[in-house]
């Protein structure tokens, strides 16, 4: 009984601290046969100050935090060691600036499928949690522009 | 639809704008035209056929330089040009839309028919060996090149649309950062000049 009271314990606080960081809207771009790879967005928020470090997902075998940006008409990407999750503000992964890179896709992700990704998030104490993220996959012409307003 | 109704507006100001100043309507793009670069490509569609742009005679072409790994920016103008399509209505039927990879690499023949059907049946694909890939990119004055991310890698590339009249002569570059609105508006003028 006490120990099952421990785990109940433990669990509650296990889910507290998770339930810092939120996640909304995520989605991931699908691909046609043979496209190894995608990208998934979302907006994540946090009433503390918080980073998104890492992530990783059973459908790619490597999973990237990306950066796009446009320099002078110049599409620019590159991998960036995090992304800041600032209280509050939150932090917007969206098309034209911050995604989840899912490369070496081990499958097609097709239109309504849902994509099971893992964050690795790190509070200001460098403590770290994950949060596990239900990304349902939407049609290769979404623009990511007023998504979040349409649900 | 909203987008829709917005269409008699963008006409009654251009229509206004030749009206009373005597002027022709302005582009929203850059106006390139009679440009001594981006005068042709030769490259291959997914069928293994060298295209050129006499094989598009006829049609309004809209190209630019992308690839498939690209998870934001590529879709993007794809989608955009599926716009611009809806956009022009019937006149949509007059417009080509091609697509040149920069990573001819990873995009196989099967995979760039794939991609770009995905977005519109009509719109085609084209790729090349790394030569003719870097050259067609200097003569369109397009900046491409790869560039190590972690585990793999990207492709930079300059994000512009090139514009074509019907008789294969470059008129207009389309920054990246516009809607499909102003690309429609004006391939709509580009329509009235050279017809």
């Amino acid at each position: 009984m006490k120990s099952l009271l421990l785990v109940l314990l433990l669990s509650l606080t296990a889910l507290s601290a998770t339930a810092q960081v939120q996640v909304k809207d995520p989605w991931v771009r699908a691909t046609v046969p043979q496209q190894a790879a995608t990208g998934a967005f979302m907006h994540l928020s946090s009433p503390a100050d918080a980073r998104l470090v890492s992530a990783s997902s059973p459908v790619a075998g490597v999973v990237e935090l990306h950066e796009v940006r446009m320099e002078k008409d110049v599409m620019k990407m590159r991998a960036v060691p995090g992304i800041d999750i600032p209280a509050g503000k939150g932090a917007e992964l969206k098309p034209g600036g911050y995604h989840v890179m899912l490369m070496n896709l081990k499958s097609q992700m097709k239109e309504g499928e849902v994509v099971p990704i893992t964050l690795v998030i790190e509070g200001k104490d460098k403590r770290r949690q994950t949060l596990e993220v239900k990304a349902k996959v939407k049609a290769l012409t979404t623009t990511g522009q007023g998504e979040t307003k349409k649900h | 639809m909203r987008r829709f109704s917005k269409w008699p507006w963008i006409l009654l100001l251009c229509a206004a704008a030749a009206g009373c100043g005597g002027d022709e309507p302005k582009f929203n793009g850059i106006d390139v035209t009679g440009a001594d670069w981006g005068r042709d490509f030769r490259l291959q569609d997914p069928d293994g056929r060298t295209r050129s742009l006499a094989d598009f005679r006829g049609k309004y072409v809209m190209l630019f330089f992308g690839f498939t790994h690209c998870p934001d920016v590529c879709p993007t103008a794809l989608t955009r040009a599926k716009e611009v399509k809806r956009l022009l209505g019937a006149d949509g039927e007059r417009l080509q839309v091609i697509f040149v990879t920069v990573d001819p690499e990873r995009d196989t023949p099967v995979l760039l028919r794939e991609y770009t059907a995905a977005f519109d049946p009509s719109f085609l694909g084209l790729r090349d060996d790394t030569d003719a890939t870097k050259r067609t990119a200097a003569e369109f004055r397009a900046f491409y090149e790869k560039v190590p991310t972690g585990a793999g890698y990207a492709v930079n590339h300059s994000a512009f649309t090139y514009v074509f009249d019907p008789q294969g002569r470059l008129h207009l570059a389309m920054p990246h950062l516009q809607s499909a609105e102003p690309y429609a508006a004006d391939l709509l003028v580009l329509m009235k000049r050279t017809s």
